[in-house]
């Protein structure tokens, strides 16, 4: 493998800080801006808790006057990368970039030595995800679990009272597992609902996605299949690598990143078609991830060009509006996925969309684009502060009082789901593709 | 060395062990402001919430002559709170209660710690105005803009901090509780010591209350583009607007670098071809609003502007305004390392400095942006460069030698609205003479005559 890192002092492990070049460091001129905006710096007034402070934390490693130790990593674990900073970076420094590398280094030093913290990552990182079989696998023994009655058994039988708080939480934050998943829902290759194809795409069903909302994934195919594309959704896709790059398995990341290119080489498609804003704002950078690949990197500098968020898409090929003779009065409220709208800079497409279905009315949320706490796996490592995130969100939804939260990804649709339901709360949550789906399934019914 | 370790046990036992940082990696975060190659490490930074906690530390200090810096959000320019070697960081971010906005007498009263942008938005909520906005408005803090007398894009027509300071709560170094000024429009009882405070960067004691003066909110505003395909145009129509009597709240400019950075950042549509741009806001009563408006855009015609662009709605007229708040560290984009000036001229004088400013440029083969305040001559040129390259950056400091020069020529001053601090501490002297230093250094003495507040600032 084509490895280029900076050897650090010791001179055995390789510092991806030292390694990276020292503009996009230098980039940041600490004056403040970023601040205001982020989540974790609004809790804690603390600068280290802050992007100017972590990438200041960076830059002393980089220049030789830290070492990555426990604090520095346990720094970089409590941001929750929703890249808040990067919307108000005047300077337009690249924290994305910054941050991934900085869990990297924490990484390669092997300062977070829990040996239960390893096992869950060599379990989930370096197994689960590297085989999306294994996941499905995974999938349907959960389902069995929710629907033969143990899940239900366990909860009633009083067993997980004698569990510790932290075991409780997690199992009830066990996602509801669909009956199917998207290679049973979804041809490896659908054409569009009337006419000739204009466009061919290819449809990236995700992890997680696959398991707990391969109907959205279905709402995705129909919606594309409704504005003429031919859609390609090949069985049993690889992880695209988000979740590694983003907790410091930036190798790994770069083994599934060629994995996906091989997978649906870019030049055969218009677009490459994802749902879930987690996993577009990392599929949009395969060139930088394969940057020192001389095999892959022009093949990754094409995929970044064509990869879509589902919305952007939509809007960028005008997509048609439904039509409804009776439309279903909806009040619907838009929560920016934080990939969506800093990640992907996508903001005004979602709610173009959701605007375009007859009936529904959309109603600002307060504080938008300030992150729910799910940030992947954040809501499972750091409940504290994933919660009081949660609850702030809840507070603004329900000063809406929308019927139905929209939202364009999987991790914000089940924290933000599961802070409902505790509430014992009716509020449907959504993703927009899905409402859009829903109206044209109306339109076809003539209603 | 480090600080002592009876100092921190002190500490920790009078602010809680959770309020005092020593830990390496909290450190580095608090070892700089918002000023470009400025780096000190801090011996402890601590969190206080009460002018009682202050004064405790304070007389700590006094007592151990250890060195204090005060410090807000640290967004300062100039680099009034960057740490001092082994001293206590003392941060007021925690104070953040606005007290009481007094409608009655349109006063605010507020703790330091509250933000600039906290404090325009309590007096808007009740149809009242605090006017200046700094750059940083969004995150400084009132504590700092006091503290560095901050300026903003208003200044023009509604001055700065001073202006708006009718009282302040201080703790003096030595321990002491004292509130200056109080809601009075005339009180002549005394010097007015209050006055002596803003812009005493940190070095004459620590701010814990502020009384800000509040005016009606203006009716309505309009704000204004126009472009120019010279700067020396742009200077000239606005020597022409001031010279028609107009004031208007904004007159800002930026050049094409910094337009450049600027639209790459906000990208509000702002043109990329021409030279100069100057952003106009005038606010006010409707009819005041509509006749100057018509008034400055008759003039950026007859001064050969290429466009003019009326924001349609407040909402366009703020994203504009925001933008150009963004101007300085969106010129970040260009270079590692963004160096900032506020050489300040009368306004008079605005062409000459402009041109001088850009031939220094080319003396020095230096990359610049500039940007600034023109309707009130507080120039913004920022040099890119990078701080890794020696020789570059000894050039730069050449080239602003030069310029502090020509502005004090001009009858101008070396900083407008950033501080002295560090920055512009070698050229103090010679611009104020010896004996105004002299008076600084007593007055200093009287009040600190331990040396312990933001020690090595300002003079020496």
């Amino acid at each position: 493998m084509l490895v280029e890192l900076a050897k650090s002092r010791d001179g055995e492990r390789p510092s991806y800080l030292k390694g990276l070049d020292y503009s996009v460091v230098q980039q940041c001129m600490h004056c403040g801006l970023c601040l205001p905006t982020c989540p974790t710096y609004d809790a804690t007034q603390l600068e280290r808790n802050s992007p100017r402070g972590r990438i200041a934390l960076m830059r002393s490693i980089a220049d030789g006057e830290l070492t990555a130790t426990e604090t520095f990593a346990d720094e970089m674990y409590f941001c929750l990368g929703c890249l808040a900073c990067m919307t108000a970076c005047p300077a337009g420094v690249n924290y994305a970039e910054l941050f991934e590398q900085a869990r990297a280094e924490a990484e390669s030093a092997r300062v977070l030595t829990s040996p239960w913290r390893r096992f869950i990552r060599m379990i989930t990182l370096n197994w689960l995800f590297m085989d999306h079989a294994r996941l499905q696998v995974l999938g349907r023994l959960m389902r069995l679990y929710q629907t033969t009655g143990l899940q239900g058994l366990i909860r009633r039988c009083g067993i997980m009272e004698l569990m510790p708080g932290r075991l409780r939480d997690l199992e009830s934050m066990i996602p509801e597992i669909q009956p199917n998943f998207s290679d049973e829902l979804i041809a490896p290759r659908s054409l569009p609902k009337s006419g000739a194809a204009r466009y061919r795409v290819a449809l990236l069903t995700g992890c997680a996605q696959d398991l707990i909302f391969s109907d959205v994934n279905r709402d995705t195919l129909e919606v594309l299949q409704e504005n003429g594309c031919e859609v390609i959704t090949p069985a049993n896709q690889p992880c695209c690598g988000s979740l590694h790059a983003h907790n410091g398995e930036w190798e790994t990341a770069k083994v599934l990143a060629r994995r996906q290119l091989d997978l649906l080489p870019p030049d055969q498609f218009d677009a490459i078609i994802t749902n879930a804003a987690g996993c577009g704002s990392h599929l949009k950078h395969y060139a930088s991830l394969l940057k020192d690949d001389p095999v892959y990197l022009a093949r990754a500098e094409e995929w970044d060009g064509k990869v879509k968020d589902i919305h952007e898409w939509l809007v960028e090929i005008q997509f048609r509006q439904p039509e409804a003779k009776r439309p279903e009065v909806q009040l619907v409220t838009y929560h920016e996925a934080c990939h969506l709208c800093h990640g992907q800079n996508i903001t005004s497409q979602p709610r173009d969309i959701l605007k375009a279905i007859p009936g529904c009315e959309l109603t600002e949320l307060p504080e938008s684009n300030w992150c729910c706490g799910s940030a992947g796996i954040y809501n499972i490592v750091q409940p504290e502060m994933a919660n009081d995130l949660l609850d702030r969100k809840l507070a603004h939804i329900e000063s809406t009082r929308a019927h139905v939260v929209a939202t364009g990804n999987p991790g914000c649709l089940l924290h933000i789901q599961n802070g409902v339901r505790k509430q014992g709360s009716d509020l449907r949550l959504a993703h927009p593709v899905t409402l859009l789906a829903e109206a044209y399934r109306r339109e076809a019914h003539g209603e | 060395m480090g600080l002592k370790n009876q100092v921190l046990q002190a500490l920790s036992t009078r602010l809680g062990p959770k309020n005092v940082l020593t830990r390496r990696e909290d450190l580095i975060p608090y070892s700089f402001d918002g000023t470009a190659a400025l780096k000190q490490l801090p011996g402890c930074v601590v969190f206080v919430r009460s002018p009682e906690e202050i004064a405790d530390v304070l007389r700590l200090a006094n007592q151990t002559k250890t060195a204090v810096v005060t410090r807000g959000s640290g967004t300062g320019l100039s680099g009034g709170s960057l740490p001092s070697r082994d001293c206590i960081v003392m941060c007021t971010v925690r104070m953040n209660r606005i007290l009481e906005v007094d409608e009655r007498n349109l006063t605010l009263l507020t703790e330091p710690g509250v933000t600039t942008l906290d404090i325009s938005m309590a007096a808007e909520r009740v149809g009242l105005f605090y006017p200046p906005d700094p750059g940083s408005m969004k995150i400084s803090t009132i504590g700092g803009n006091v503290a560095e007398n901050s300026g903003g894009l208003r200044g023009l027509k509604y001055g700065v901090t001073r202006n708006y300071v009718m009282g302040l709560e201080v703790v003096l170094p030595t321990g002491e509780l004292m509130w200056l000024g109080n809601k009075c429009v005339k009180d002549v009882a005394g010097y007015s010591l209050k006055d002596l405070f803003v812009g005493s960067e940190g070095t004459l004691g620590v701010i814990t209350k502020v009384l800000l003066r509040l005016i009606p909110l203006p009716g309505t505003k309009k704000t204004m583009v126009a472009t120019f395909d010279e700067m020396d145009r742009a200077a000239e129509a606005v020597s022409a607007i001031i010279a028609a009597k107009i004031i208007p709240c904004t007159l800002e400019f930026l050049d094409r670098t910094t337009i450049q950075c600027v639209e790459d950042f906000a990208k509000i549509g702002l043109p990329l071809d021409c030279e100069a741009l100057l952003l106009m806001e005038t606010d006010g009563h409707r009819a005041v609003v509509a006749e100057e408006a018509k008034a400055m855009a008759k003039i950026c015609r007859q001064q050969g502007c290429r466009e003019l662009r009326v924001a349609k709605t407040v909402a366009e007229g703020v994203k504009l305004a925001s933008a150009r708040r963004s101007a300085f560290s969106a010129l970040a984009r260009m270079a590692p390392t963004t160096i900032l000036e506020d050489a300040t001229v009368p306004r008079s004088e605005l062409a000459t400095m402009i041109r001088f400013v850009d031939q220094i440029a080319k003396k020095y083969e230096l990359r610049i942006g500039t940007f600034g305040h023109m309707g009130d001559g507080n120039l913004h040129p920022t040099f890119l460069t990078d701080e890794r390259d020696q020789k570059e950056m000894h050039r730069v400091e050449e080239a602003f030698k030069e310029i502090f020069d020509e502005a004090i020529r001009l009858g101008g001053t070396i900083t407008g609205e950033h501080g002295v601090g560090l920055a512009k501490k070698a050229f103090l002297p010679r611009f104020l003479g010896d004996t105004q230093i002299d008076v600084l250094r007593k007055l200093r003495k009287v009040l600190d005559p331990a040396g312990i507040l933001n020690p090595g600032k300002m003079f020496d």
